[in-house]
């Protein structure tokens, strides 16, 4: 462990931006996306070096800390701030400031003729100074200040455009259901410091081991609701959808690569605490695969790009979060295809972007078609994301799905066959509902609405998906070389006394399964859209128009939790009035009736209450008297 | 003479020379009672400068037979707990009387009267926190309702003088509570140790099971309908909407802390026994009124009222961290009640900027404001996220502890009381999307932005929201021996970790 007095930078600077480019306001709308940029470029450059620096260190300096300063100290509650650069942490900081930096960039074009530029660059400022403290904070109170803090950043750029009333809902939508979640990582904590007498992760880590296993459970069952609430799982899954009314690179960077990620370092970063407990590892994999089959489905029916593209990025999520609950193996997977799907899906997201850039802010696919011809860049890029996305080697989810397939099936009995399976169909699914967004953006005839004149976006744009779609080839060979990422994290995730478990399959067996599916479910996509597709949606059978509405999400949660609280929310009202002020305006009348002096007071005011306050000076002093007597 | 009872009379002292300004003079006026109210807080700026942090039990003590018949006495000292509530006192008396410039113009009485109104409110408010003999604890607290009162009922809107009228209702009841409590623990203790108001020297009695219940039940009966706390709390939300801000600020901000502040100085310290046994009582209470508040809070259209119910919610939080009986609790209650009074302030100056501006408190009558007025509405909006204790704002840190000791020791309590942070994300979040979002409502085209006098007086109440949100440290070092002493008064300390290492 190495001590710093630097680390604080990483966050200090695009903090301090954020607030400077809103506190400025108007003055800097010329320079402030430059500024906003530069800043997050400087906060990757200072993470490269930071990982270069870590690996030219042995494996017991590799991770460093930082004490800023005492924040929070009552009795044996003592919370400092405190940053901790680990090599699970480092990771995400080059993929936050790295994917960002791009970001920031590709939007200095996309807004460019947004009157607000200014104010979005501050608030993706934010975003990247919130998320690098969740990531770098070395307690989980450090870490719930990002943790609520990118929360604060996606509802402001969620709601960006909150002038158009769904979009402010969407953004209200998406706060609330995340503080469900926080619920739960405010409960963990608390049961954290009750058992343990601490909440930093070394401190939790090290009474973990002494601990029963009912408070390991409850712990594990607390962080896990967190990661749904952040990661948009199953249950509370259903705000992701409507979060994608933000610009375009807001839902590339918060709702595909960084933020909705958070889940799964949470549970990977408190892997001591899901080792120590198999009923919360149980939890883990149940809600993973529920997640990653209900995103896949709803994949498969959605026309808007933007939306089918959430629905994939809640599916793949729900693969990592999988991965997490297999036991010690599983964290490294997790973490590469967290990697590898920072770099497609952001590319992805980016070129859907593009597309819309080009169409009028078009997002129903629907009204696409053949634009592979007019967009041949993002075509491209979009292409090479496709691929990794669905597995075919060598791109990137090649390596890291696969993995993830594999451990499942290793999971042992039923357990095994039944995740592994899940996590195979969901290949199937993945691979159709993908190939039908590539066939229907980019093949077939143009189906574009009136006065569209599509063309491919300006180089400013096309740079960062290019230099992302290289990741989408790579990085899942480079993470996979000799287990590079293994080893990496193995000193956080310490799988070191994990058992592989019994294979149940060998590996090239579950590649070829895998392959297998992959192409049943893209020549499936392609035989069902290659003809002519309708404009207007075809009413579709039962099944089809049920994935449509998200599988009944929000049906759900309106008929079980907003319809019962807004009647909650009026009965009490009522009772307010009628019976609790009811009764104390009763005993006034009552009073008032009965007794002609107490009219007196209500009309005599100020006099009669100083008389009566004199009284009952007096009486107090005259009952003394008569006490002492 | 003590620096406390100076602070004391410097409020007062500037309020009789308010009179030597000619009565139609109403900017020199404000002017000179902002520059006086500035002095006092220069003044408690000492105090606190010259605090010592190490130190137990009462500082700038100073005290003085007043009527030694009864062993009655001018006697004042703060601790800790008194130290913060004087500062916010000192802190927010300016603020308000700046943000409310136009506030006394179409009162029942003159400009000047408000002024010197709202000076004796801040004197009898420093002097409440600072009063360390019962007797003249009692006298304050009775005295410091009829500049209330009339602060309302003169200068306030709507149905004005019945929400005046109720609020003094109440509050005598609650004052008749009390007095028989008082004249009950006196008369305990000329036959034990001499007749005395001493709050030091009460605590040490020995008072019956049935005595005790009943003495403890007329203090806390006087401080829950103060707080205010579920079902003492009808009184509040017509008060907010009839006040105007500046009388809304002091009175939820810093008046109402009277009563948490009493329920820990009193009932706890005076009363330990029967503390044990009301506990669970006052949790179930407290975890309603979280609740019960942030429920009506989602229901209400009236944004003042809105304000109230969300009041009514964080003061079940605070009575929640002081009856936990945890460092942790007790601490985060009292820090709770500073930034709560910091909260409750910018929301409602901002609110009540707004108000003044639409003519109308009607939320739904908002709409569009960010695009209209972008200081005002970001003002409002951080005040919300303040309300709905977002972390790195100080109401989290206050909250959190509260949360974190109660699990310590009722962690049914706290699981229930957590799940307040959903609804007041929603009550906060309903409220910015109706008033700030979406296209402009008809009527607010031109309403414009805050002026260069409101943006000085909001501006420290929002950076005081940030700094303490990341810095609490100053204000929990003067909080924590407090906490403490309290605890050993009740016989409690707090529950050891399970697993330890």
């Amino acid at each position: 462990m190495t001590t710093r007095t630097d680390l604080v930078y990483l966050i200090a600077l695009p903090l301090f931006s954020s607030a400077f480019l809103l506190l400025l306001g108007r003055i800097a709308d010329k320079w402030g996306h430059f500024f906003a940029t530069a800043i997050s470029a400087s906060t990757f450059g200072i993470g490269l070096y930071e990982f270069f620096a870590m690996r030219s260190r042995s494996g017991d300096f590799r991770a460093a800390t930082q004490r800023i300063f005492e924040w929070i100290s009552v009795g044996t509650f003592k919370v400092d701030a405190s940053l901790l650069l680990d090599q699970l942490s480092i990771c995400f900081v080059l993929l936050i400031t790295g994917v960002g930096t791009l970001i920031h960039i590709y939007s200095i074009a996309y807004m460019s003729h947004d009157r607000d530029r200014r104010r979005f660059f501050a608030y993706l400022n934010l975003f990247i100074a919130a998320m690098l403290l969740l990531v770098l904070g070395d307690s989980y109170l450090n870490l719930y200040v990002g943790w609520e803090g990118v929360g604060l950043a996606s509802y402001l750029l969620i709601g960006f455009w909150n002038e158009r009333p769904a979009y402010a809902t969407a953004a209200k939508k998406a706060f609330v259901a995340n503080r469900v979640g926080d619920v739960g990582l405010s409960l963990a904590i608390m049961i954290a410091f009750t058992q343990f007498g601490s909440v930093t992760f070394s401190g939790v880590k090290d009474a973990a081991l002494h601990a029963s296993s009912a408070a390991l459970t409850a712990l594990g069952a607390m962080l896990l609701l967190a990661a749904a609430g952040k990661s948009a799982q199953f249950p509370l899954q259903s705000w992701l959808g409507d979060a994608m009314a933000g610009p375009t690179p807001v839902s590339a960077l918060i709702h595909a690569a960084t933020m909705v990620t958070a889940g799964v370092y949470l549970i990977t970063r408190s892997n001591f605490i899901f080792d120590a407990s198999s009923t919360a590892r149980l939890l883990v994999v149940i809600v993973g695969a529920i997640t990653l089959l209900f995103g896949a489905i709803v994949g498969t029916a959605k026309d808007d790009i933007k939306k089918a593209l959430a629905a994939s990025t809640m599916s793949q999520i729900g693969y990592m979060i999988l991965a997490t609950g297999l036991g010690p193996v599983g964290y490294a997977f997790a973490i590469m295809h967290l990697l590898t799907h920072g770099f497609f899906k952001a590319s992805m997201f980016l070129g859907a972007g593009s597309v819309m850039h080009g169409m009028n802010d078009e997002v129903n696919m629907r009204r696409y078609g053949g634009l592979g011809k007019v967009m041949p860049i993002t075509a491209v890029t979009f292409g090479l994301g496709y691929l990794a996305i669905i597995g075919v080697p060598p791109f990137a989810g090649f390596y890291s799905k696969d993995k993830i397939i594999e451990t499942a099936f290793n999971a042992g009995g039923a357990r095994g066959i039944l995740l592994g399976g899940a996590a195979l169909l969901g290949a199937a699914i993945t691979a159709f509902y993908m190939t039908r967004v590539v066939v229907l953006t980019f093949t077939g005839q143009k189906r574009w609405a009136d006065g569209t004149h599509p063309h491919e976006s300006p180089s400013l744009m096309l740079i960062p998906i290019i230099l992302l779609s290289v990741g989408s080839v790579a990085s899942g060979f480079l993470l996979n070389k000799g287990n590079a990422l293994v080893h990496w994290l193995a000193p956080v995730v310490d799988a070191s006394g994990a058992e592989g478990g019994a294979e149940l399959f060998k590996p090239i067996v579950v590649s070829a399964l895998a392959l297998g599916v992959v192409v049943l479910g893209v020549l499936t996509a392609v035989l069902k859209y290659r003809g002519t597709v309708p404009v207007e949606a075809p009413a579709g059978s039962p099944l089809t128009r049920f994935a449509r509405r998200d599988l009944g999400q929000d049906d759900f949660n309106h008929r079980v939790l907003v319809l019962p609280g807004r009647a909650i929310t009026k009965s009490l009202v009522g009772m307010d009035f009628h019976f609790v002020d009811g009764i104390v305006r009763a005993v006034g009348w009552t009073l008032s009736y009965l007794s002609l002096s107490l009219k007196k007071v209500q009309n005599g005011y100020v006099r009669s209450y100083a008389l009566l306050m004199t009284i009952g000076a007096i009486a107090l002093l005259a009952t003394i008297w008569l006490v002492t007597l | 003479m003590s620096l406390v009872t100076v602070l004391e009379l410097t409020p007062l002292i500037s309020a009789v020379l308010l009179y030597a300004i000619p009565k139609g003079n109403t900017k020199l006026i404000k002017q000179a009672a902002i520059a006086l109210s500035v002095v006092a807080l220069g003044i408690s700026g000492l105090i606190a400068y010259r605090f010592d942090t190490n130190a137990t039990g009462m500082q700038f003590v100073e005290s003085h037979n007043w009527i030694s018949n009864f062993g009655i006495k001018y006697a004042v000292g703060i601790d800790g707990l008194a130290l913060v509530l004087i500062l916010l006192t000192t802190i927010l008396t300016p603020i308000v009387l700046l943000a409310g410039w136009n506030e006394a113009e179409g009162g029942r009485w003159s400009v000047r009267t408000f002024y010197v109104l709202m000076l004796i409110l801040e004197s009898s408010m420093i002097a409440v926190f600072a009063a360390t003999d019962v007797f003249l604890f009692y006298v304050i607290f009775e005295a410091m309702l009829i500049p209330v009162y009339l602060l309302i009922g003169g200068y306030g809107r709507g149905e004005r003088a019945a929400a005046a009228m109720k609020f003094l209702l109440y509050s005598l009841l609650g004052g008749l509570l009390m007095l028989a409590a008082v004249i009950g623990i006196y008369i305990i203790s000329t036959n034990q140790i001499g007749g005395t108001f001493e709050t030091a020297k009460l605590a040490t009695l020995h008072i019956d099971s049935l005595t005790e219940n009943c003495l403890f039940l007329g203090f806390f009966i006087a401080f829950a309908i103060k707080a205010p706390l579920w079902p003492f709390h009808t009184w509040l939300p017509g008060a907010a909407k009839s006040a105007t801000p500046a009388t809304s600020v002091l009175l939820l901000g810093v008046l109402d802390k009277v009563g948490t502040y009493g329920m820990i100085r009193f009932c706890i310290t005076l009363f330990p026994h029967a503390t044990k046994t009301f506990t669970p009582l006052i949790i179930v209470l407290s975890i309603i009124s979280i609740l019960y508040g942030a429920f009506l809070a989602i229901g209400q259209r009236d944004i003042n009222g809105l304000i109230a119910f969300t009041s009514i919610s964080h003061f079940g939080f605070i009575v929640l961290g002081i009856f936990s009986m945890t460092s942790q609790g007790l601490s985060g209650a009292t820090l709770y009640m500073v930034n709560h009074g910091f909260s409750t302030a910018a929301l409602f100056l901002v609110a009540g900027w707004m108000v003044a501006r639409r003519n109308s408190s009607q939320i739904e009558d908002f709409g569009g404001l960010q695009r209209i007025t972008p200081v005002m509405a970001w003002s409002f909006f951080i005040a919300g996220m303040s309300a709905l204790a977002l972390p790195g704002i100080s109401s989290f840190v206050s909250e959190f502890l509260v949360l974190v000791g109660t699990f310590t020791r009722y962690p049914v309590a706290a699981i229930f009381g957590t799940t307040g942070i959903v609804l007041a994300a929603l009550y906060v979040l309903i409220t910015v999307q109706r008033s700030l979002h979406g296209p402009a409502a008809p009527g607010n085209e031109g309403i414009s932005d805050l002026n260069l006098r409101e943006k000085i007086a909001i501006a420290p109440v929002i950076a005081l929201l940030v700094i303490m949100g990341f810095f609490p440290k100053p204000v929990l070092d003067w909080i924590n021996p407090s906490s403490t002493a309290t605890m050993q008064a009740a016989g409690y300390s707090d529950p050891l970790p399970k697993a330890g290492k």
